[in-house]
């Protein structure tokens, strides 16, 4: 009963639920800050790595893991945070956003390069006993560790939009976003929402990378890759809306896993496509704002 | 209660101003007035922390400010309405005045101050669920306002508090400003204008290109011959 299409649309969903929770962290940390992390995908390599890691080494399940890989995130986010973006946060516009993509390349260069070193280039994934279990839903095969990844990711997008309009910080952070300077007279200590906000972004792509290492593959140059994906859905989505960025992810996935059944080849060329079609027609993205 | 000592400042090579000094006490309604760029809005972001002196002291209550951050600033009693009351328009006018409240000490009576500042802006309350974006000129300036009182100051800076907006509803914040200060809290308005400030205002002092030139008791200021002729043709 399936056809090719059915087949391409379904894998189409469960990346593009990951290529929205990949973009998320990017777009908070954007929103919040206004620096573009271009490391965001080293980011969520480290960790698919410790995921993998702790699978191999230590037979944790991936799944269960997620939060330990999370966590090795908010530590490296930290440190990444602390000796880099905290400098740059302070510096005027231009310097800031011209430093700040130098910075990002360098420390992605910088990433892929230790990771290179330390694991070697081999593509690694994570195989755990029911990796390969499927099961048919609609005349579509579904392999249920991607089926998971899916629901998972939902389910951090949720918690994050929750988190953004029910809390108190939560919604320091969206004020710092629209306004620091309004944010600050408020007595929000903007710095510490900056932090906290790039941490959180380090964390979601954390928690992206696992499931890209169970569904999928990891390898230290991975990371480019994801970034340039994050773009692409964050330029679809609109910065500042969680629900754009997830509907962005999925009509990345889709459409490139469509396109693929007659460009098999080129299917990244669909989201590159995609990226200018919409910078040239709709700037701020399918949910974002107009600016002003 | 508020002392500014021979303060300087400036943006990068540019000096703004020149060794302002000033106070405003306890409980007193004290104007800044004086022409376009003298250097109005940089006292009030020096004092609330958002530039910091390259000379001179501030001192808030005998503790000096120049060297803290603005949040800190907030917490220690001093709120500011910035110019154009800078409201965050993505959220509902009771979410404003939630952030309003964001330090712990403000955060314990916030349902009394939302009472508190509904009973001032009756208008808020009725539209506390809408998009502060979807607010008229004179209900944004009244949420700027309210929202700056949530963190219970014991000064509040105004800066042009008047602008843009049409003469009676210049009126009605005038006389919500009057109240605020009835009321116990220190102001410190910033105006362009100068007749309303004056009249207003038990104390005030002019400033002309970064330089205090005059200081005195409201009335006095407004029979004073030069500010009568540069200000109020």
């Amino acid at each position: 009963m399936s056809t090719p299409v059915a087949q391409s649309l379904a894998s189409g969903i469960l990346v593009g639920a990951l290529y929205g929770l990949a973009a998320v962290g990017l777009s908070l940390v954007f929103g919040v800050t206004k620096i573009l992390n271009v490391a965001h995908g080293e980011l969520l390599m480290l960790g698919g790595y410790a995921s993998f890691w702790l699978f191999t080494l230590m037979g944790v399940d991936p799944f269960a893991g997620v939060p330990l890989s999370m966590f090795a995130l908010v530590l490296v986010g930290l440190i990444v945070y602390q000796l880099l973006f905290s400098r740059l946060i302070k510096l005027p516009t231009e310097d800031k956003i011209r430093n700040s993509l130098l910075i990002g390349f360098g420390l992605g260069l910088i990433l892929q390069n230790v990771a290179l070193r330390l694991w070697t280039a081999d593509n690694r994934g994570i195989t755990t006993s029911y990796a390969g279990a499927t099961f048919t839903l609609l005349g579509v095969r579904l392999p249920y560790v991607r089926v998971a990844s899916l629901v998972i990711a939902f389910v951090f997008l949720l918690t994050l939009q929750l988190f953004l309009q029910r809390t108190y910080t939560g919604k320091a952070i969206r004020a710092t976003a629209q306004d620091w300077e309004a944010a600050t007279l408020m007595g929000i200590n903007v710095h510490g929402v900056y932090r906290l906000s790039f941490v959180l972004g380090a964390a979601l792509a954390g928690a992206a990378g696992t499931l890209v290492a169970v569904g999928y593959s990891v390898e230290p140059v991975m990371g480019m890759h994801w970034t340039l994906k994050s773009l692409i859905v964050l330029v679809l989505g609109g910065i500042g809306s969680i629900a754009g960025t997830l509907v962005g992810g999925l009509i990345l996935g889709v459409t490139e896993s469509v396109a693929a059944l007659w460009i098999s080849n080129y299917r990244h060329v669909v989201g590159l496509a995609i990226f200018i079609l919409v910078l040239l027609i709709r700037p701020q993205g399918l949910f974002g704002a107009k600016e002003g | 209660m508020l002392e500014l000592e021979g303060v300087d400042a400036g943006y990068k090579d540019l000096q703004v101003l020149w060794g302002v000094s000033l106070r405003v006490g306890e409980g007193e309604l004290v104007a800044l007035v004086g022409p376009n760029g003298a250097g109005k809005t940089t006292t009030l972001r020096i004092i609330s922390g958002l530039l910091r002196p390259t000379a001179g002291a501030v001192r808030f209550r005998g503790s000096p400010l120049d060297r803290e951050p603005p949040h800190r600033i907030v917490e220690m009693g001093i709120s500011q309405v910035p110019e154009g009351g800078r409201i965050f328009t993505g959220m509902s006018v009771e979410e404003n005045l939630e952030l309003g409240a964001f330090t712990a000490r403000a955060r314990k009576e916030k349902a009394q101050s939302m009472k508190w500042v509904y009973q001032l802006f009756p208008r808020l309350e009725e539209r506390k669920k809408q998009r502060a974006g979807t607010l008229s000129g004179g209900e944004r300036q009244m949420l700027a306002i309210g929202r700056a009182l949530m963190s219970r100051p014991r000064l509040l800076l105004l800066d042009e508090p008047s602008f843009g907006l049409a003469p009676l509803l210049v009126e009605q914040i005038f006389e919500m400003i009057t109240e605020i200060n009835r009321q116990g809290v220190a102001v410190l308005l910033v105006e362009q204008n100068v007749r309303a400030a004056l009249e207003l205002a038990q104390r005030a002092y002019v400033i002309e290109n970064g330089r205090i030139v005059g200081e005195g008791s409201g009335d006095a200021l407004l029979s004073f011959e030069s500010v009568r002729s540069a200000y109020l043709g």
